[in-house]
């Protein structure tokens, strides 16, 4: 089966705006880079399952059909976007909301396990020996 | 046995309720559980052979519940239930009224006796693995009963972690074995052991290694002492019958079979014969007396893992006479030194004294058990140690060992030595005088908390009288081995011979080793002092603390933080390597240019949007851009065949807009600026990389199809099962409806996220209960919105089309079964009338429009569907299968009504329920946010005024 040239190159570089927009700091660029990545996948999946037909309608008309599983598949997945667009736009508000801006900052507890990493220490929840500690079934720590 | 097994588990269940109600009194209650197992098994009686019973269970991987009772598992059982149920008893008296962890502690307690008597009946290995793995887990429990100083919760962990690092390994080493011999029966491993060779050697080997270390030898022997940190009752269970005993049993189970494994007997004897010395040695610096006895258990399970890993006719015997020996005065001895730490308050014997006055009775139960372990006739303690002796003296006979013969008779003799010697250090440091200290003051102890050691007292000393029945009793399990230079009997008197000999030596040079023990004690001293040792226990530590080091470093260089880097690391992975596999698949393919001129123009447009939205630095504008590759997007569904996409994307495309506007009115203009420097270049080459790699898939997966499409037999089921024309639809609604109910789930999900991140609380916006008087229901009477936001056009057009529109988009939702449409996309028209409503008026406007909570709406929509899944099972069909039904009516003629339609009521609910919360949250939530900074900031103006 031969794919449309013209829609192969259109996903390429959908994908490729889609990646480059994603891998910024600031959410509102990232969801723009989720809704043109959206876009390519549902092209891509209508590309890749055949060629242009009529509309899958039984008894509409007498030429051969465009097949109907990607197009429900894509379906589903324009309304799983829309669902995930509107999410992330609350959390880009949000973040805005708390911080004034709404880029995506580093993680702060990965930055401790860094500075652990430095200081050649042990995690936080790591519990030495501590010195005269002596099991016994009632009692506490001093 | 299995119902005698599931009364365990029952009994664990009702625990924590029967302690409400009974409080301490549910001991005695529980201990009737394993005391009619006890009974059961001696009514049983002693089988001959191997009794065995089988259920299936997961057949596929070889698990099945079969449970075996052979002479072996009847004497282990008997101990198990036996010492069991007596514990039980003892700890009504030992826990104190009140005590707020009783709840957790009983149910624990006999889950975990339930647990060791499955272990030991389990004639599956897999089965054996589980219930292995189970008593770890609820010794972790039970010893960090009392979690509030750390030294309990870092012995709770080693116990945990060094059993379960043995049971792992066993594991392994019984999947080896059962997969090579192609059963995982022990009975029939035994009984037809597959031939030696490497890969035996290796899975026995690992086997033993789960038995060393559950049965606390050298090098894993110091978790027991730690394992002390479980109350007392637990230490004598613990130590007697159960968890300990369990690697002694797995060794004597595959003994008969496997005891000429190369390594076998090296292993377990050496690492026997040293476990017996070090816990013996440390046990006679112990001044905790529960802590003495736990190294003696150590000293003890090293005898016993020596003798049951020979694998001699005799050894075998004397293993199993020690094996029960031991269980009746360990825990005897456990629980005296339960009952002296209630009674006094201390367990320290510098700090106990004069208590053979004021405990007498306690004190001959505590000489009968201690007296059993250091051998002395005529107790049950020194018919097994004769016997062992008699067995050590028979190994150049046997096995041939004429020079390692002689030296394991001198271990097990020397062992002995100090087996009596910290026998006698525990009698007379625990009841004797303590010199410069006064006579402890006691509190009298209730008759049944002395009543269960000494019925075990009791035992020791009639078992040890009958020798002769005892040897009947047990000798089936030794009869297995081939006999050997004499047969084995326990007996007080076998004449003068070297086995007696040898126990006169061991207790008189015992004996004289504890009167020399102020001496002796100062040599020890100074040998641990200025010899360095090397210490099991320090080199877990290391270890435990490398694996952490470890894991702070892999994840400080791996885990940065940084979302960019993640994405991008992820990206290149993907393009390295399954862009590999692209390349090496590649083929070339026909191309046609496109399959219309439209397409090209449309892909265009779409392509130069797209790099536009790339290089836009204003946030508007990029999202404008990104609209515009949305709406080329439906255009080529059109283009291709696919109406239903087209008007969805349409659709979702238009609302995902507004959307945007909405939240990016309160964002900045511009994107924040950032340097223009060699991470955006990055950036840029990863988005190219993608891009040719997808382009590459969608050219090498289409030239690749060569199976006919699954759905070229939908046409005639969507017509005929389905009742409806449209094949998308019918896929969504009742082929791939399953998939369907996933979707709206996620868009509850979703729904509630975005309302919960805007309004920061569980419950929706909050909506006006009450109206206002002389506030009807005339739309757009008092809106919002501030006067030079509203528009006339707007509003008169909102009040022509609404009602219009809402009446479409059920239309849509109902005739997508046969035209394009369907609850997807007539949810989507109906959620744009309602923001044509808020856009009009403003939020208030919208609650008049909507006046119901966003949750209700996606609820109901998210249980309509789920209920018109579930209905046809009720009817006797398929979940999610249609029905179609003809309704004749008068004058109308007739409705072709298929049931799916409820199904696709209920998506188009779940996504009018989505967009009204996005509209709550983004637009009204929003506006609220506005409001308030507004005030605010009016507020501060006023305040800079005033003064």
């Amino acid at each position: 089966m031969s794919p449309s040239l013209t829609l192969v190159l259109l996903v390429g570089v959908l994908v490729a705006c889609g990646v480059t927009l994603i891998l910024e700091r600031s959410l509102s660029r990232i969801l723009v880079g989720f809704v043109l990545l959206g876009n390519a996948v549902n092209i891509l999946l209508l590309l890749v399952s055949g060629p242009a037909g009529a509309p899958p309608i039984v008894g509409l008309s007498d030429d051969e059909m465009a097949d109907p599983l990607p197009q429900a598949m894509a379906l589903t997945a324009i309304v799983i976007t829309l669902g995930t667009t509107a999410f992330g736009l609350a959390l880009a508000y949000r973040a805005w909301q708390l911080r004034g801006t709404d880029d995506v900052q580093d993680d702060v507890e990965d930055d401790l396990i860094r500075r652990r990493a430095e200081r050649d220490e042990v995690s936080s929840t790591f519990e030495e020996a501590a010195p005269g500690a002596v099991p016994d079934e009632e009692g506490a720590d001093q | 046995m299995l119902p005698l097994l599931t009364l365990h588990f029952l009994a664990a269940a009702v625990a924590p309720v029967l302690v409400r109600y009974l409080h301490r009194g549910t001991f005695p209650v529980l201990a009737l559980v394993p005391a009619g197992g006890f009974v059961w098994l001696l009514v049983h009686g002693r089988p001959d052979g191997t009794d065995l019973e089988h259920h299936s269970w997961i057949g596929t991987l070889g698990l099945d519940v079969s449970l075996a009772l052979d002479p072996l598992r009847w004497t282990l059982s008997l101990l198990v239930t036996g010492i069991g149920a007596l514990v039980l008893v003892y700890c009504t008296s030992y826990f104190r009224a009140g005590d707020p962890g009783l709840w957790r502690f009983s149910a624990v307690f006999v889950a975990f006796a339930g647990a060791m008597l499955g272990l030991v009946l389990s004639d599956n290995l897999l089965l054996l693995y589980v219930f292995w793995e189970l008593t770890t887990v609820l010794s972790y429990l039970l010893v960090g009963h009392n979690p509030e100083r750390s030294a309990n919760r870092r012995a709770a962990m080693t116990a945990l972690l060094v059993t379960t690092f043995g049971g792992l390994a066993m594991l392994v080493g019984f999947i080896l074995l059962g997969e090579h011999a192609g059963t995982y029966s022990a009975a029939a491993l035994v009984a037809d052991p597959p031939a030696s060779g490497p890969l035996v050697t290796v899975a026995i080997m690992l086997v033993l290694v789960g038995a060393v270390s559950k049965s606390a030898l050298v090098p894993f022997h110091f978790w027991l002492p730690g394992a002390m940190a479980a109350p007392t009752p637990v230490s004598a269970y613990l130590h007697a019958a159960a968890m300990v005993k369990a690697g002694i049993f797995l060794v004597a189970l595959l003994a008969p079979a496997y005891a000429d494994t190369p390594g076998w007997r090296a292993v377990l004897v050496s690492l026997g014969l040293l476990t017996m010395m070090v816990g013996g040695l440390r046990a006679l610096r112990q001044y905790d007396a529960k802590l003495l006895l736990a190294y003696g258990t150590v000293s003890q399970l090293g005898f016993l893992m020596t003798l049951v890993g020979l694998g001699t006719r005799s050894a075998a015997l004397a293993g199993l006479a020690l094996v029960l020996g031991h269980a009746l005065f360990k825990a005897t001895l456990f629980m005296v030194v339960g009952v002296v730490d209630r009674s006094t308050g201390t367990r320290d014997i510098r700090q106990l004294s004069g208590l053979h006055r004021r405990m007498p009775v306690l004190m001959v139960v505590a000489v009968i058990g201690a007296a059993s372990m250091a051998g002395v006739p005529p107790l049950l303690g020194f018919l097994s140690k004769e016997a062992a002796f008699a067995a050590a003296e028979d190994l150049g006979h046997d096995l041939g060992w004429t020079v390692a013969g002689p030296l394991t008779l001198a271990g097990l003799t020397l062992g002995s030595i100090l087996t009596v010697a910290y026998a006698a250090r525990f009698v007379w440091g625990v009841f004797g005088p303590a010199p410069g200290v006064d006579p402890c003051s006691i509190k009298r102890p209730s008759y049944w908390l002395v009543a269960a050691p000494a019925v075990l007292a009791v035992a020791s000393v009639v078992l040890g009288l009958l020798g002769g029945p005892l040897t009947e009793l047990l000798a089936p399990h030794a009869d297995v081995f081939p006999a050997g230079a004499h047969e084995p009997e326990l007996t007080l008197w076998h004449g003068v011979t070297v086995p007696l000999m040898l126990s006169v030596l061991v207790l008189v040079l015992g004996v004289a080793l504890f009167v020399a023990r102020h001496p002796v004690a100062a040599v020890q001293h100074a040998v641990v002092d200025r010899v360095p040792m090397p210490d099991a226990e320090r080199g877990y530590q290391l270890v435990l603390r490398g694996v952490d080091r470890l894991a702070i470093e892999l994840t400080g260089r791996t885990q940065r933080g940084s979302l960019p880097f993640y994405l991008g690391s992820i990206l290149v992975v993907v393009a390295a390597v399954p862009g590999t596999a692209l390349l090496l698949a590649w083929e070339p393919t026909d191309v046609r240019v496109a399959d219309s001129p439209a397409q090209v123009v449309v892909a265009v447009v779409m392509a130069i949007a797209a790099v536009m939205t790339v290089r836009s630095r204003r946030r508007l504008r990029a999202v404008l851009l990104a609209g515009i590759t949305g709406y080329g997007t439906a255009l080529l569904f059109d283009l291709h065949g696919a109406p239903d996409l087209a008007l969805t994307q349409v659709l979702v495309e238009t609302f995902v807009l507004v959307t945007f506007v909405l939240v990016l009115r309160r964002l900045p203009q511009h994107f924040s600026t950032r340097p223009f420097t060699l991470s955006r270049w990055v950036r840029v080459a990863i988005g190219v990389m993608s891009g040719v790699l997808v382009a590459g898939l969608a050219y090498v997966a289409s030239g690749a199809r060569v199976a006919d499409p699954i759905s070229d037999g939908f046409a005639k089921p969507a017509k005929e099962y389905g009742g409806g024309s449209n094949i998308v639809n019918v896929t969504l609604v009742d082929i791939r409806a399953w998939d369907t109910l996933g979707e709206l789930s996620v868009l509850v999900v979703a729904a509630t996220g975005i309302a919960s991140l805007i309004f920061l609380i569980t419950d929706r916006a909050t909506l006006p209960t009450t109206r206002k008087p002389g506030h009807d229901s005339a739309w757009l009477r008092n809106p919002s919105l501030p006067p030079e936001r509203r528009s006339i056009v707007f509003e008169v057009v909102t009040r022509l089309i609404f009602h219009a529109v809402i009446v479409f988009s059920v239309y849509l939702a109902l005739v997508g079964h046969e035209l394009p449409g369907g609850g997807f996309a007539g949810g989507l028209v109906a959620g744009l009338a309602l923001m044509l409503r808020y856009l009009a008026g403003g939020r208030r406007e919208l609650d008049a429009a909507a006046p119901i909570d966003a949750g209700v709406v996606l609820g109901v929509g998210l249980a309509l569907a789920a209920a018109s899944g579930l209905l046809p099972t009720l009817l006797g069909g398929g979940v999610l299968q249609s029905a179609i039904v003809d309704v004749h009516i008068p004058v109308l003629g007739t409705l072709h009504l298929v049931t799916s339609v409820f199904f696709d009521l209920g998506v188009y609910l779940v996504v009018v329920g989505l967009a009204l919360d996005v509209l709550r949250s983004l637009g009204g939530g929003i506006d609220k946010d506005i409001e308030t900074d507004h005030d605010d900031a009016q507020d501060d103006e006023r305040e800079e005024v005033r003064p």
